[in-house]
């Protein structure tokens, strides 16, 4: 299988494994070691995407991440949106194709745009779409908008991952200056984490044939792999992009090709003492008239692909730079066989040894590229001379060009480290470096070997995170370099017709930018957002800075004064699904469960999430019974024989030592000290500024040692509360606080026959209403089972809460069914608790607890003690109610038709009228007591209203009900204390 | 000013565009204007305009520390919508909402205001309450929000595939909230500009405002820059996140903290969901921009910073609980990120009033002020002009925290 | 994600805690102040560009409530500040 472009010997590829993939339909072979880029090359395809706006044809320009243009859509399994190709690993069966094309890559219609390009510069859509609706036209822009599809499925196979690492030494590049600093630091005995992005060590060494101590430079690079290969103290991750640097030092990366193969992407967090930035640096383009057409390359792209890939991009080439770094890939350009027509150069003069490096090739001084011919593809460029002004035409299929080299300082800009502009090398650098990390080689804008070696060397001398001092011993000499550059931020475009791009993918050329200074859109951030320049897929690597300098050059100020747009992460796109990692399903919110979840499903509840991710029984309908069926039928047992409920979720918290008395009279609004042991009392929490926290119960079980209990929702509340009020407040204070919220489940049988179960159950303890009366607890034995039972009841009936260990609780529970029986008990889910609660107007968070309220309004300012000087909430709530202004109370509502049911959150407005409201419907319930809808509501000055008519408004309708009292059974609780 | 429209574009394209005027003009700084409004960002830019529109006050500077429009309009997510719970912020909403509505054509800038309704995913019946109460709440005030099926909540959202009847989160319902919308927030920031430009409000930017000068009685007295002294009788400081560090120079407290929220956006794909989706039990929200990236925003980090940043758990979490109902969008990719911060008040309501500084007016505690950006900037107007606040700004009073008399609002989307 | 130094469990990731709001004052005896100064305690909050005391709880961890110092700016965690809360 032979390819086009392929050269017979040499690169990194292994020639023995032949790959096979589709590019729009057609199959094509490369080799393993391939980039779908060198393989497209090789095969002699050049139109591989449409651009956004224009539609003009694009080809492969970069050969790494720093590809403004070469976007193709991933099929079937490795399905997802947009993909540089250069980016991607050619793998067997791989199929991919073009974007932003109809109906193909190499006819699109949508060119057709360009010819209308006056009519459509930057921010066009501003000005125009307005009359008579930008909806009339937005469903068109967006179709021609958003580059590829999504994919339209998850990944059939395999998984993400996620990790956390921590080390000394986070080295991020394995270029010269990573693998010295590796070297430097390992020897040393540090843990060091080396990460790189491309699949193999040695960043540009793997293009530049230079040599270290009289060798190929990759034999350094390869011996250097292996002795790190054996370091336990070293990890080492190839293929891997350090995508963002955040705080404390913490770094994510997304690693591609990770060991285990259902592992389809890795993310690292990674926590490093030292960061040490060695990210290399990416060329910048040149900007010149259809600088955009396929076959025009940057040209350490066309080296890569000569030397790595072992793919010749072109036959005839032109070279076009403002800098020295062309001149040295002359001599393996040449031996691949490309025949190098010409160096134009912007810059009147070079050094000589720079020139000798040329090699007899034609070096054409002070000169541009004027313009480039051929639409799918370069057939020759212009040439200009910058003196005379005169045009020369040189035939040629690939223009390769080189406007210098921006340091990657993307990194160090995510960590808050400040950048400048250094002329020298006419690029921004680090300047202040915030967290605790370095900067070093061409990153840094250290561009030739020697000097990134010394640097290392240098810089790493003065890391003193590890107690030995990092050296390196050996020698290292060098191949000899230079660098110098005078920059060309663009050719002068001020009479050209024809496009010359800053921003290749998106489309953003030399007018656009000139129509934004214009219009007085000058700041760079103005510039950017208004032209789209830097904001595509690339985020614009190798051309934003060209923006900035043209900015600078048009309003005659520095490059350091226009600045820089800001460096974002991600450094490179990553998929969501890796930066997810591992959550999902049952991980994303884990349920909390109590011992009798199964016990529920088997016997056909209704569970939902409860709140505080408890998952819960609603109801338990039998057969075809309706929601309301099985509700009333659950709260007719409770109300005339017996029903049981699990109220495990109830927060619990056992308190203990000398101060606990003290403690419980600040957070709750009641005395509680008072109580003595084998008693409790029901409570208010407010917050301190005023309103109703939790309710719950307080229990003494001796002198030092209480137990409370909360809300389920709000226990992680109250117990954070509680402890930071110990800790702030009151360190003096001896109060010890546990969480038994899982040490201790509950069954609650309650009903006037709960008594009756009881002694068939079999306990220890006394429970006639006489020793064990209401808001008392008791210790014993139930059905054999170590017993906690308290009497509170949150239905309004007879009612014994008996708390067991978890490990007992579903064999109380199946007890308590199964003796049960004969009375009729029945399972009782939180809908029927809703009802019984509603009935006897008790009140429940986040119905009529909805964060405005406070004990007043709910009739409870009998809990809020005249006696204590002070507790949580107390200076707040007489505070806001000195004002007198008027408050939504608790009230009963009455459906004037009793069949009416109100919704819940219904409001109520004066006489059903459009206008602001008076209150809401906080619960409404079928009573099966009254037989009818009762509610509640929390309704302005509610409490003097009683016997008047609330009229609640609905959209088509007002249901009007009888305001009462908001208690609709056992007003004077005789049967709870039954 | 210059108008905008298809035919004024084609005349200008014949010229090659070298005759259009400049958005807003650069004047020197003087030394005393009527009003001074600290801050280019949308609130501030939105009150200069109605000063000089609806009140005839057009001796104004807007005085911007960066770049015209770098404020929060330049980071958030663009929704606009009014499904708020309480009678005091209902109205203010449905205010800002209808005047978005007319924006593009009141200040001839095309905003591409995308009446594109929005969908609450609902997970769980005290939600669905809660929703419940909203809609016939907003019913009062004319905006309007309707219950919907799952099966509906489907067919809007074809690429909502997760949450299942077996899942963790199964969906319960949803509500559609017709009237939000999404636009261009550059947009908006310049087209008040210049709107507001043509009417002879002067827009400074590089010129931070270093404090404020009080006069010998306590009154406003002028605004110190790093450009030299400005005086004005009236100050109006609208620098979301930075406003105590304004403030505490006239030495005035605010009952104000200033914290981080995040949001991102995914690379451009093609249309693949028409609404802004919300599912705020799961702590997340986005929309699709013209553009074709998704724009997706998630809960804010509660820890106090003026550091525009992105925490990387609460990041996670977010990006967790999207794909939970969008497994589909795991092979989607991360395009850029970024944070902004807001400051807060205790019951997270904003603060628009004159303050007890006479002449000095805030504007504040925005948490989503994006969307209040009109109604925000005409009441402001209206209250400087008229030394008295507009009704509909009224309950957003300075001194509700003298009395402890809180407007809370849990928010329908997790960043209101 | 911070790395926060809990006094009792050394340097751990900020997901194992919760934060508390910055240290602003002490609570007053609130029969001894005034509405104004009760309502100040209540809603003022120290909020610098720079460093703050704030208040974390090791909630998924000992369980202690603790304060540092934290720069609001740059998220440096002092060890040495220089003023108690």
């Amino acid at each position: 299988m032979k390819n086009l472009n392929r050269l017979e010997s040499g690169g990194r590829i292994d020639r023995s494994k032949s790959l096979s993939f589709s590019f729009n339909g057609k199959l094509y072979y490369g080799f393993e070691g391939d980039t779908l880029a060198s393989a497209m090359l090789a095969n002699g395809l050049h139109v591989i995407a449409r651009s956004f706006k224009y539609h003009r044809p694009r080809g492969i320009i970069g050969s790494g991440v720093e590809d403004p243009a070469s976007l193709i859509e991933l099929l079937e399994e490795e399905a997802s949106g947009n993909n540089l190709c250069t980016n991607v690993k050619l793998k067997e069966g791989l199929k991919a194709k073009s974007i932003n094309c109809w109906p193909s890559v190499d006819f699109d219609v949508g060119a057709v745009v360009q010819y209308f390009a006056k009519f459509v510069p930057a921010g066009f859509y501003y000005k125009t779409f307005k009359w008579p609706t930008w909806h009339l036209f937005e469903p068109f822009i967006r179709r021609a908008a958003g580059l590829a599809s999504a994919p339209k499925e998850p990944p059939k196979k395999g998984h993400f991952e996620s990790r956390n690492a921590h080390t000394d030494f986070l080295i991020i590049g394995a270029g010269p200056a990573g693998l010295l600093a590796t070297l430097m630091a390992a020897r040393s005995g540090a843990k060091v984490f080396l990460v790189d992005q491309n699949t193999e060590a040695g960043g540009s060494l793997l293009s530049l044939k230079l040599n270290i101590n009289q060798k190929p430079a990759m034999a350094w690079v390869e011996s250097a792999v292996k002795e790190i290969a054996n370091m336990s103290n070293v990890t080492h991750l190839q293929d891997s992009t350090a995508w963002a640097y955040r705080e404390h030092n913490l770094v994510i990366i997304n690693e591609r090709e990770v060991e285990n193969v259902s592992i389809i992407e890795r993310s690292w967090r990674v926590r490093a003492k030292n960061i040490i930035i060695a990210t290399g640096a990416i060329e910048r383009s040149l900007v010149f008239p259809n600088n955009d057409r396929p076959g025009v390359m940057l040209a350490s792209a066309v080296l890569t692909f000569v030397n790595r890939y072992s793919v010749k991009p072109g036959d005839n080439m032109v070279l076009f730079t403002n800098n020295d770094s062309v001149y040295s890939y002359i001599k393996d350009l040449k031996t691949a066989g490309i025949n190098i027509l010409a160096i134009v150069d912007s810059r009147k003069h070079i050094a000589s040894a720079v020139l000798a490096e040329a090699q007899n090739v034609r070096v054409v001084l002070n000169s541009i590229i004027r313009n480039v011919n051929g639409y799918k593809k370069v057939n020759s460029v212009v040439v200009q001379s910058l003196v005379d002004k005169e045009l020369e035409t040189i035939p040629c299929d690939l223009l390769a060009h080189s406007g210098g080299w921006n340091p990657v300082v993307h990194l160090h800009s995510q960590s808050r480290g400040t950048i400048k502009f250094n002329d020298r090398i006419a690029s921004f650098v680090p300047d202040q470096f915030i967290q605790n990390s370095i900067s070093i080689g061409a990153c840094n804008g250290t561009f030739t070997l020697n000097e990134i070696f010394n640097e290392t060397k240098s810089l790493l001398c003065g890391v003193s995170a590890h107690s030995k001092p990092l050296v390196y011993e050996g020698k290292l000499e060098c191949s000899k370099q230079s660098y110098s550059i005078e920059a060309l931020w663009s050719i002068d475009l001020s009479k050209e017709k024809n496009k010359a791009f800053f921003d290749i993918q998106n489309d953003v050329t030399h007018d656009d930018i000139q129509l934004a200074l214009t219009e007085g859109y000058s700041n760079i951030e103005h510039v950017k957002r208004y032209t789209t320049g830097g904001m595509g897929f690339d985020q614009g690597k190798t051309g934003n800075v060209n923006i900035i300098g043209m900015v600078a050059k048009e309003q005659g100020i520095d490059l350091d004064d226009v600045g820089t747009t800001t460096f974002r992460s991600p450094f490179i796109p990553v998929s969501f699904g890796s930066i997810n990692g591992v959550r999902e399903g049952s991980v994303v919110l884990p349920f909390r469960h109590t011992p009798i979840t199964k016990w529920n499903l088997e016997n056909g509840a209704f569970m939902y999430e409860a709140g505080a991710r408890w998952r819960r029984p609603g109801y338990f309908p039998i057969g075809g019974e309706s929601f309301q069926q099985a509700v009333n039928r659950e709260c007719h047992a409770v109300r005339t024989g017996v029903g049981v409920y699990d109220g495990s979720p109830l927060g619990k918290f056992e308190l203990k030592g000398e101060n606990v008395g003290e403690f419980l009279d600040l957070i709750y609004t009641n005395i509680i000290s008072s109580l003595e042991p084998g008693n409790g009392r029901y409570g208010l929490m407010l917050t301190d500024d005023g309103l109703i926290f939790d309710d719950g119960v307080a229990f003494r079980i001796d002198k030092h040692r209480w137990f409370i209990s909360t809300s389920s929702g709000h226990s992680d509340a109250v117990y954070q509360h509680m402890l930071k009020i110990l800790a702030f407040d009151h360190p003096e204070w001896d109060v010890k606080i546990t969480n038994i919220t899982n040490q201790w489940n509950n069954a609650t049988i309650c009903g006037p026959l709960a008594r009756k179960l009881l002694k068939k159950l079999e306990t220890d303890i006394a429970y006639d209403n006489g020793s064990f009366p209401f808001m008392t607890f008791r210790e014993g034995h139930i059905a054999d089972i170590p017993a906690r039972i308290i009497r509170v009841s949150f239905t309004g009936e007879l009612s014994f809460e008996i708390n067991v260990s978890p490990r007992n609780m579903l064999v109380l529970w199946e007890r308590i069914i199964e003796e049960g029986t004969e009375f009729g008990i029945l399972p009782v889910g939180s809908e029927a608790s809703h009802v019984l609660r509603v009935e006897k107007g008790f009140l429940s968070l986040g119905h009529e607890v909805d964060g405005t309220v406070d004990p007043y309004d709910l009739g409870m300012d009998w809990l809020m003690s005249k006696k204590k000087l002070d507790y949580i909430g107390k200076r707040s709530v007489h505070l806001r109610r000195s004002l007198g202004k008027v408050r939504k109370e608790l009230v009963g509502l009455l459906p004037n038709n009793p069949n009416d049911a109100i919704p819940e959150g219904a409001p109520i407005t004066p006489d059903g009228k459009k206008v602001a409201t008076e209150g809401f419907t906080t619960a409404c319930v079928w009573s099966v007591v009254n037989e009818r809808w009762v509610g509640l509501a929390l309704l302005e000055n509610g409490h003097n209203r009683h016997g008047e008519e609330a009229c609640v408004r609905m959209k088509d309708e007002i249901i009007r009900a009888k305001i009462t009292k908001p208690v609709f059974h056992d007003s004077d609780g005789k049967l709870l204390r039954s | 000013m210059q108008n905008y429209s298809f035919l004024s574009l084609a005349r200008n394209a014949l010229t090659g565009h070298k005759n259009w005027q400049k958005a807003w003009r650069s004047p020197p700084l003087k030394e005393k204007y009527e009003v001074v409004i600290i801050g280019a960002g949308g609130h501030g830019l939105a009150t200069a305009y109605y000063l000089a529109k609806e009140f005839g006050i057009t001796d104004v500077a807007v005085l911007e520390r960066g770049w015209l429009g770098g404020g929060n309009v330049a980071r958030n997510t663009v929704t606009v919508r009014s499904n708020y719970l309480r009678d005091q912020s209902i109205p203010f909403y449905v205010k800002s909402v209808s005047l978005y509505e007319g924006l593009t054509k009141n200040l001839n800038f095309n905003m591409m205001h995308s009446k594109r309704t929005m969908v609450d995913v609902v997970h769980n019946y005290p939600k669905m309450r809660d929703l419940r109460r909203r809609q016939l709440t907003m019913d009062i005030y004319n905006s309007t929000y309707e219950k919907i099926s799952v099966d509906r909540v489907r067919q809007l959202i074809p690429a909502l595939t997760g949450g299942g009847a077996e899942s963790r989160l199964p969906i319960i319902g949803g509500m559609v909230h017709k009237d939000a919308g999404v636009n261009r927030h550059d947009a908006v920031a310049w087209g008040y500009a210049r709107a507001a430009d043509a009417l002879g409000v002067e827009m400074h930017q590089r010129t931070a405002v270093t404090s404020l000068l009080r006069a010998n009685n306590g009154d406003i007295h002028g605004v110190e820059t790093v450009k030299g002294p400005v005086k004005a009788k009236k100050v109006v400081v609208a620098v979301s996140g930075h406003t105590t560090t304004i403030t505490e120079t006239a030495s005035l407290r605010l009952p104000l903290r200033t914290m981080n929220l995040t949001a991102f956006v995914s690379e451009p794909i093609k249309p693949i969901v028409d609404v802004i989706v919300n599912c705020s039990d799961l702590g997340f929200y986005f929309s699709q921009s013209d553009k074709g990236e998704l724009v997706i925003g998630g809960a804010p980090d509660s820890a106090q910073s003026f550091r525009r940043d992105i925490k990387q758990h609460v990041f996670e979490d977010t990006v967790g609980a999207m794909l939970e109902l969008f497994p589909s969008f795991k092979n989607l990719k991360l395009l850029r990120q970024w944070g902004g911060h807001l400051d807060i008040t205790p019951d997270a309501s904003p603060i628009m009033d004159e303050t007890n500084v006479p002449g000095l007016f805030v504007t504040a505690g925005w948490w989503g002020g994006y969307k209040a950006i009109p109604a925000g900037g005409l009441t402001m107007a209206h209250h400087v002009a008229t030394n008295s606040p507009h009704p509909l700004m009224e309950a957003f009073s300075y001194n509700r925290f003298k009395n402890l008399d809180y407007i809370l609002e849990t928010g329908t989307t997790t960043a209101r | 994600m911070l790395l926060i130094h809990c006094p009792f469990c050394k340097n751990r990731n900020e997901t194992e805690f919760v934060y508390g709001g910055p240290v602003g004052a002490n609570r007053p005896d609130p029969n001894l102040v005034s509405d104004e100064e009760w309502v100040d305690y209540l809603t003022m909050v120290p909020n610098p560009m720079g460093p703050v005391y704030e208040r974390w709880w090791h909630a998924r961890g000992c369980d202690q409530w603790f304060i540092i110092c934290r720069d609001t700016v740059t998220h440096e965690i002092l060890e040495n500040p220089s003023e108690e809360p």
